[in-house]
C-alpha cells in the first residue's frame, strides 16, 4: 500500500469524486435531515406556516415520536422483523446444508435457484404475492374449487411476516452458505464417529462454527425490513403500519416533516444498535470466518 | 460400508434426506409460484384469479398506454446513466481504498459504506428535503427530458456506487502489484499503466458491479419515490401507484418484461463472473 502524500496528484484525482458525491448527495442531506428533526415549523404573524421552519429550537419531535402512537409503530416493526428474521433462518439453514452438500455440479444451479427472485423487483414480488393471495386470488379460486373460502388472507400481520420471508429469504441463504461452504467436514465426521448423534453434531459442532454467517444473515435479513414500508402498506394495509410507513406519511401526506425527520432518525438510531450487537458478536464467536 | 446406505442415509448425506428435499420443494414452490402465476396471468383475458383464455391484449395495452411506456423509459434511461457513473466512481474509490495509506482511512470506508446500511427511506427523505430546499426539485420540473429525471440520476448513482466500490476492491486485492512495477520498469508511465494493466484486470468487476448498479436503479422505489417530482414519474413507482387502485393486467404485462430485462443483465452478470481467474 502507498502513502497518500507520496502520489497526492493521484491520491486526489481518485478520491475526489467519490468523496465529493457522498458529501453532496448523502452527508449534507443527513445532516439537514438531522437539523430539521430538532425544528419546529415558523410561526409567522400568528400562522403556522407550511413552508418555514424554526431551525434547532425543540426535542418535540422526539418527544412525540416516543409517544404512544408512535412507540406502538416501532415496537410492531421490531417484532415483526424478529420473528420473519427467525423464520427466514429456520427455512434458510437446511436449504444452504442441502445446497453445500449436494453433488458439486449441482450446487451452483441450487444455490442460484434460491437467490434469483432476489434479482427480481422488489414491488413486483409485493405485487405478485398480494395478486394471489386477495380474495379473488388464485388461492382463494383454489379453495373455492374444494367448496371453502373465499378467506381474507391479506391485511393482517401474518401477511406482513409471510411477505418479508418471500422477500428477504435469499438474503439470509446466500451468508449461511458461502459459510457452511467453508466448514471443514472432517469435524463432522470426526464428531459422528465418535458416537455423537447428529443433533448433538449439529448442536455442539456445525452450528458454533457457521454462527458468524448466521449472524450475518440475521444483519442482512433484520435490517431491511425494520424499515420496511412497500410490504406493510401493500400486504397489510393501515391497521398494519410499522414504523417505516409512519416516516412516509409524515412526509406524503400529514406534512409534517420534522416530526417525519426524527421518526428517521430513531429507525436509523435502532438500525445501527442492531449493527453493533452484530459486530459485538462477530468478535467473540470463533467460527469458519469472523 | 456406504455401499449397504439407501440414498440419503449417508451420515453426511444431507442433500439427499427426504425431508430436506421436501422442504426445499416446498421453498421453491413459495417462491417462484407468486412470479409465475404473475407471468401466466399476464396473458388471461380478464383481471379475475380464473383463467379465461389466451391473449396478448394486455402487452399490447401496457404499450400503448403512454403513462406506463414513459414510466419503462424513464426507468431505463436513468439505469443506464446511473450505472455509467456508478461504475466509475466506484472503480476510483475502490483504487483509492485499495491503493492508498491515508488518515483517518477506517472511518472513510465506514463512510463510504453508509448508504448501503442506512434504512433506505431515511436516505430518501434526506434527499427529498435536499432536492426541496436546493431548489432543484422545482429547477428541473421544466428542464427537457432526460434532464428533468436529473436528481433521480443523483439519487441513485449515490446508493449505487459503493456496492461496486465493493465489488471491485474484492477483485482488486487478488491483484499481484509486481505487474504495475513491471510495466513502470519497461518504461510506461503511471497513466499507461493505469490503462493498460489496472483496468483490464478489472474489468470483470466493472461490468460485475455496473449490472449490479443497474438492477439496484431499475429496481429502487423507495428513494425514487421521495426524490421524483411529479413530472418524473419511474415504472415502480407508476406500478405503485396502479397497485394501490388494485389489480390490473397491463401491471402483469409490464413486469412480465421487467422481469426478463433484470434476469438477463442478471444472467449475464453471473456469466462473466463465474471464472474468477486472478489475472491476465
Amino acid at each position: 500500500m502507498d502513502d497518500w502524500k507520496d502520489f497526492k496528484r493521484v491520491f486526489l484525482t481518485l478520491a475526489t469524486p467519490g468523496s465529493l458525491w457522498m458529501l453532496l448527495f448523502f452527508a449534507i442531506p443527513m445532516a439537514f435531515l438531522f437539523v430539521l428533526s430538532f425544528s419546529s415549523k415558523a410561526v409567522i404573524d400568528g400562522e403556522i406556516s407550511t413552508t418555514a421552519y424554526d431551525y434547532m429550537n425543540t426535542f418535540q419531535n422526539y418527544v412525540e415520536s416516543a409517544g404512544h402512537n408512535y412507540l406502538v409503530l416501532l415496537w410492531r416493526a421490531i417484532w415483526t422483523s424478529a420473528i420473519a428474521t427467525a423464520l427466514c433462518l429456520a427455512l434458510a439453514y437446511p436449504l444452504a446444508m442441502a445446497v453445500c452438500f449436494a453433488a458439486p455440479r449441482w450446487r451452483p444451479l441450487l444455490l442460484l435457484l434460491l437467490i434469483l427472485p432476489f434479482w427480481i423487483n422488489l414491488l413486483i414480488r409485493t405485487y405478485a404475492m398480494y395478486s394471489i393471495f386477495r380474495t379473488t386470488g388464485v388461492v382463494n379460486q383454489a379453495f373455492g374449487l374444494v367448496g371453502l373460502g373465499p378467506y381474507e388472507m391479506l391485511n393482517n400481520t401474518y401477511a406482513v411476516i409471510m411477505g418479508l420471508v418471500y422477500v428477504y429469504l435469499p438474503f439470509m441463504v446466500l451468508p449461511l452458505y458461502s459459510t457452511i461452504e467453508k466448514l471443514d467436514r472432517s469435524f463432522l465426521e470426526a464428531s459422528l464417529d465418535l458416537g455423537a448423534t447428529q443433533a448433538k453434531t449439529f448442536w455442539l459442532v456445525t452450528w458454533p462454527l457457521t454462527l458468524p454467517g448466521v449472524i450475518t444473515g440475521i444483519i442482512l435479513v433484520y435490517i431491511p425490513c425494520l424499515g420496511t414500508f412497500l410490504t406493510s402498506d401493500i400486504l397489510g394495509g393501515p391497521n398494519n403500519w410499522n414504523i417505516g410507513n409512519a416516516i412516509q406519511n409524515q412526509f406524503l401526506e400529514s406534512n409534517n416533516w420534522p416530526l417525519g425527520a426524527a421518526l428517521s432518525f430513531i429507525l436509523m438510531y435502532v438500525t445501527f444498535i442492531a449493527l453493533m450487537v452484530r459486530a459485538f458478536l462477530a468478535k467473540r464467536s470463533t467460527g469458519v470466518d469472523a | 460400508m456406504s455401499a449397504q446406505l439407501k440414498p440419503g442415509q449417508g451420515p453426511l448425506d444431507y442433500a439427499r434426506r427426504p425431508w430436506i428435499i421436501a422442504l426445499f420443494a416446498l421453498v421453491l414452490l413459495f417462491l417462484y409460484a407468486p412470479i409465475a402465476s404473475l407471468i401466466v396471468f399476464s396473458f388471461n383475458v380478464d383481471k379475475s384469479g380464473v383463467w379465461h383464455g389466451f391473449t396478448f391484449m394486455n402487452y399490447v395495452k401496457a404499450w400503448n398506454n403512454e403513462q406506463i411506456f414513459y414510466a419503462l423509459s424513464n426507468s431505463i434511461t436513468i439505469a443506464l446513466i446511473s450505472t455509467v457513473f456508478s461504475t466509475i466512481l466506484g472503480g476510483m474509490t475502490a483504487l483509492t481504498l485499495w491503493r492508498f495509506r491515508f488518515p483517518f482511512k477506517t472511518a472513510y470506508e465506514g463512510f463510504v459504506a453508509l448508504p448501503i446500511v442506512v434504512p433506505e427511506i431515511c436516505m430518501g427523505i434526506a434527499l427529498s428535503m435536499f432536492f426541496n430546499y436546493s431548489g432543484l426539485m422545482a429547477a428541473v420540473r421544466d428542464w427537457v427530458w432526460p434532464f428533468n429525471l436529473i436528481n433521480i440520476i443523483f439519487a441513485h448513482i449515490a446508493f449505487s456506487f459503493p456496492f461496486v466500490a465493493v465489488v471491485v476492491r474484492s477483485r482488486l486485492v487478488g491483484f499481484n502489484r509486481q505487474l504495475e512495477e513491471a510495466s513502470k520498469d519497461l518504461g510506461a508511465t503511471e497513466f499507461q499503466t493505469f490503462i493498460n494493466v489496472l483496468i483490464p484486470f478489472m474489468m470483470p468487476a466493472l461490468v460485475a458491479g455496473g449490472l449490479l448498479a443497474f438492477t439496484l436503479s431499475l429496481d429502487d422505489f423507495v428513494i425514487t419515490l421521495f426524490s421524483s417530482g411529479p413530472g418524473s414519474v419511474t415504472f415502480p413507482v407508476k406500478i405503485y401507484g396502479m397497485v394501490k387502485r388494485g389489480v390490473d393486467m397491463q401491471i402483469n404485462a409490464a413486469s412480465t418484461v421487467l422481469i426478463l430485462v433484470t434476469l438477463s443483465a442478471t444472467l449475464i452478470a453471473m456469466k462473466l463472473q463465474a471464472p474468477a481467474k486472478s489475472g491476465h
